[in-house]
């Protein structure tokens, strides 16, 4: 085995390990504490950097384990693996800083940075799993070092939301365990491979299939939160604001639409899939979550529930981007992974610096919350216009490839559901605006924390800035080589359509 | 001759072999003998014998399974020990499990009741052992005897009111159940003149005129220790006596119970179904009811669970539902060394790992607060860190969720009844989890909340905790551990099938 095959399991573990040595740490060693987390974060940024290079450079990165008889535990790092890992590498970084502020005299911090780094450690292994069964196992991973998380405050209605969310998603986990199986003796197969790798059944094992697709989208769609598959996820709120941003940006509902691209491009692949009739339902239904999400969205006075419901719509968008198939849409969709990272934790961010600071979560409360904490406020600004899709902001760009890939393959009325969500964005997203900047003050703020003459603790303000910098980025350096929306022409240039 | 033969090629195996059954043996008569030190010689027998089994193991591994006549008089007029793939995991998973069940005893045990708590568990030891080693149907019945009533006296070891009725509950379903089987030993002994298992199978195996004549009783025999061994194994609806004597046992004992002695009398019934009846049963209906009580087992025995409030008694229902797994394995598989086989043996591990450790959680979770009341756990996830992921970690692996033995197991399982088209027992595999996940995740959250009374927390040894968390560890590594595993599973009779019948 050559050294390659070492580097995707190292960063597995740097994240691993940092949090089982985290979980025995007693709660007063701050400082290591940090260090090992910073530490871990930093490893796995730079061990997925020589990664990006050398994938761009040719170079193959796998390893193999033995799981089961004839089945093995694959993790490869292909283009498409690897830009999700990024994602969630450089994420994680930035959202352990803020949880690091966030969290500052908080109780069971060890707990909470154990299960945290148990989460990305989940998620890389999600983003890197190179056949299903590795994915499933990652993928229910997920689902049991999110739980505590989600419970982590203890009170009476977080252990309600947690049980909320395990049911969804335990049962999505059976589903797509017994889609898993059935595919696995109907093929003997399960490596993620480029085109899929379906092409040489038989019209009579079809039903089986389409029903197998079935199995597997519903239960990655319960956490890519998907109509009517998303009730947890406004419930999941309840989490502490770190929790919140990583579940929303990264984890656990881009786990979900990841699988989706996974199991259409790889597994069915996008012209069998086509061909078995099942990426227009698909389509329709993320159509329809993306237009319901955001309705819903316009109703709810709790800040963070609108940015809940805002995501349940905007994770859609990949899936619309996959189930459209065709090459530029695809890339929509796979760009709109990173786009809607980066813009939805700065918008979590910044709602968790208002709870923080001010106290404040309503919508209602935000009256002129922009002049008491500009710098927040400018983030969420840049995060809220991104995803109304103004350009140069890094929405812009995915909805503008969904469309013109929607258009490339003849499928028109998804202008008309972009069109029509944009609108819907603006209209729940700018009211926030012109309150926050153009509305008087109040007498007072529910809970006023004095942070001196600053607006509020530098490691609270310092993530959103930069995820915000980077939804500028994003959209204004799509040119450059190694850009989100270039890496995903090379992911759909050399894994989905490949010559 | 042929045994001479093989006594000369493998000497080894002998010694460990017998040592097995004797050192347990040995250490009952020195518990009795010293009482004074009963807890240092629980301890060293636990752990010479998982040397022992690992001693066995090696040499099944390099020689392949092995048969052993004790004194030098073979089948049909001496005792026979025998081990295979099956037998030394069995003899393994007993090791490991008693050992830590061992190291939390000389915590959990004053010294009063340690006095008697050490022999009777030796006892025990030693009833499990040669139960796995053992070749012929009589032998196994008088290990069966010693078991149940090894493991009934350990439940009543406390003699509080609730504890006498559990075990009493438990001695008369425990004598009936040893009772029918004998029954059904002595049919097979009239009809063939034989209780040995290979020279039974040979004969029923023949097309001759004696099994024409013998069926019907053969087919009481069938029945009747049929009927027994899941009488001991609580399958349902012959679970009756379970819930109140492994809810009553101290959390050591109700370990040993849930995790050991229900798998032994499991055991036989597996290994008489696939040898001796096997030409009996093989595609038949009864077969299909076999499968159809594990069904019931997983939803009834599920269902009860959720509806316990305390802790033990969920656990226990937990096994019941468990055991209906166990079941499937009658139709799924046609023959031994098939997925389905592979499966069960891989869920009798998993489960004893995990279960163990569930108890012995249960155990550390009384001792800490006093009570095992599931809404008052009261932030134990906080106040005892290692036991709560002890029990996290032993669910995941009873739920099924990967990474875990228990993940690998049902795999196999799901696998074997997709291909053969039973989506009746895919369904039921599947519901099963869910309802696992209830009751598992029933407790977890109640570990993150404070209760509303908190109780003074007692001081639970690191022994304790640390003995819980490794067994429950264990069951998740046994999800990375399944080619090891299986390819001992499948260490065969090829080497030395001439040794039979002399």
């Amino acid at each position: 085995m050559n050294s390659n095959a070492w580097v995707p399991l190292l960063v597995v573990i740097s994240s691993l390990l940092p949090g089982l040595i985290i979980f025995s740490l007693p709660e007063d060693k701050v400082r290591l504490r940090i260090t090992l987390n910073l530490f871990g974060a930093l490893v796995k940024f730079l061990l997925v950097g020589l990664m990006l290079w050398g994938v761009y450079n040719g170079y193959h990165y796998e390893i193999r384990l033995p799981l089961l008889p004839n089945l093995e535990l694959v993790l490869r790092a292909g283009p498409l693996a690897l830009l999700f890992v990024t994602l969630s590498s450089i994420l994680w970084l930035v959202t352990t800083v803020y949880a690091i502020g966030y969290l500052e005299n908080s109780p069971h911090r060890s707990r909470f940075f154990g299960f945290f780094s148990l989460c990305v450690t989940a998620t890389t292994g999600v983003a890197l799993a190179g056949n299903l069964i590795t994915f499933l196992l990652f993928y229910e991973l997920l689902t049991l070092a999110t739980y505590p998380l989600i419970v982590h405050r203890g009170t009476e209605e977080a252990r309600q939301a947690g049980k909320t969310y395990l049911r969804y998603t335990i049962s999505g986990g059976a589903l797509l365990l017994i889609g898993t199986v059935w595919l696995y003796s109907l093929t003997g197969n399960l490596e993620f491979t480029p085109k899929g790798f379906l092409t040489n059944m038989g019209e009579q094992h079809y039903p089986a299939l389409i029903t197998i697709f079935i199995l597997l989208i519903a239960g990655l769609g319960v956490k890519a939160a998907l109509f009517p598959l998303h009730g947890w996820l406004p419930q999941a709120m309840i989490a502490p604001a770190p929790v919140s941003a990583l579940l929303h940006a990264v984890a656990v509902v881009k786990a979900g639409a990841f699988g989706i691209i996974r199991v259409v491009y790889e597994v069915f692949g996008v012209e069998f899939s086509a061909a078995l009739g099942v990426l227009t339902p698909l389509a329709w239904l993320a159509a329809f979550t993306i237009i319901y999400g955001s309705l819903r969205a316009l109703y709810q006075d709790d800040l963070k529930r609108r940015l809940a419901y805002s995501t349940v719509s905007q994770v859609s968008y990949i899936t619309l981007g996959v189930a459209i198939a065709g090459p530029i849409a695809a890339i929509g969709g796979v760009v709109h992974l990173v786009h809607q990272g980066v813009m939805k934790i700065t918008l979590f961010f910044c709602a968790g610096n208002l709870a923080e600071t001010l106290g404040i979560h309503k919508i209602s409360e935000m009256n002129g919350v922009g002049r008491r904490m500009p710098w927040t406020m400018a983030a969420f600004t840049i995060g809220a216009f991104g995803m109304i899709g103004a350009p140069p902001i890094a929405g812009f760009i995915s909805k503008w490839y969904l469309g013109l890939g929607a258009l490339n393959t003849g499928q028109s009325w998804v202008i008309f559901i972009l069109a029509g969500s944009s609108l819907l964005n603006a209209v729940y997203f700018l009211p926030i605006l012109h309150r926050a900047w153009f509305m008087p003050l109040p007498e007072s703020w529910p809970e006023d924390h004095n942070f001196g003459n600053k607006e509020t603790a530098w490691t609270l303000l310092l993530p959103p800035l930069i995820t915000a910098v980077f939804a500028l980025a994003v959209g204004l350096l799509v040119t450059l080589p190694f850009s989100p929306l270039e890496w995903a022409k090379l992911i759909a240039a050399r894994e989905f359509y490949q010559p | 001759m042929a045994i001479e033969n093989a006594l000369m090629a493998f000497p080894m195996a002998s010694i460990w072999a017998v040592t097995l059954v004797l050192l347990p043996l040995a250490g009952v008569i020195c518990c009795f003998l010293l009482p004074r030190i009963s807890r240092t010689l629980g301890l060293f027998t636990s752990f010479a014998n998982l040397i022992s089994v690992s001693g066995l193991g090696w040499q099944l591994l390099e020689h392949g399974s092995y048969r052993h006549a004790v004194g030098g008089w073979g089948a049909p007029l001496g005792i026979e020990l025998y081990a295979d793939g099956l037998s030394l995991l069995m003899l393994a998973t007993t090791a490991m499990v008693g050992f830590a069940i061992s190291v939390y005893s000389t915590a959990y045990f004053k010294p009063a009741v340690g006095v008697r708590f050490w022999p009777i568990w030796l006892c025990l030891l030693t009833a499990l052992n040669t139960l796995f080693l053992s070749a012929d149907i009589f032998n196994l019945y008088v290990t069966l005897e010693l078991m149940g009533l090894s493991a009934v006296a350990l439940t009543a070891l406390t003699g509080s009111k609730e504890a006498l009725n559990g075990a009493m509950r438990y001695l008369l379903a425990s004598l009936l159940a040893s009772l029918s089987y004998l029954l059904g030993v002595v049919l097979l002994y009239h009809s063939f003149g034989s209780v040995d298992i290979s020279l039974l199978t040979q004969q029923m195996q023949a097309p001759s005129a004696t099994l024409a004549a013998a069926t019907p009783a053969v087919w009481a025999a069938l029945g009747l220790m049929g009927a027994g061994l899941m009488l001991k194994t609580a399958i349902f609806p012959l679970h009756f006596w379970l819930p109140p004597a492994h809810g009553s046992a101290p959390a050591p004992v109700s370990a040993l119970l849930s995790a050991l002695v229900i798998k032994a009398s499991f055991y036989i019934l597996l290994r008489l179904w696939f040898t001796l009846f096997e030409p009996l049963v093989d595609g038949e209906a009864i077969n299909s009811l076999l499968g159809l009580l594990g069904c019931a087992a997983i939803l009834w025995g599920s269902v009860q669970a959720i509806r316990q409030t305390r802790l033990k008694l969920l656990i226990a229902y937990s096994t019941v539902a468990q055991i209906g797994y166990l079941f499937l394995v009658f139709p799924l598989a046609s023959n031994m060394g098939s997925v389905a086989w592979n499966a069960i043996a891989y869920l009798i591990i998993s489960h004893a790992l995990a279960k163990s450790a569930m108890f012995l959680c249960a155990g550390n979770l009384l001792r800490f607060g006093g009570h095992d009341r599931i809404a008052d756990l009261d932030r134990v996830v906080q106040r005892l860190p290692l036991t709560a992921a002890a029990f996290a970690l032993a669910g995941v692996s009873i739920m099924g969720i990967p990474p875990s033995g228990g993940f690998i197991g049902k795999w196999l399982l799901l696998e074997t009844a997709i291909i053969q088209g039973r989506w009746d027992l895919v369904a039921v595999i599947i519901i099963g989890g869910l309802l696992a996940a209830v009751y598992i995740f029933k407790v977890i959250g109640y570990t993150f909340s404070p209760a509303q009374i908190t109780h003074e927390a007692h001081n639970v040894s690191a022994r304790m905790q640390w003995s819980a968390l490794l067994l429950a560890i264990g069951a998740v590594l046994l999800g990375f551990l399944s080619l090891p595993v299986l390819s001992l599973l499948n260490i065969s009779d090829a080497t030395i099938t001439s040794g039979v019948g002399l």
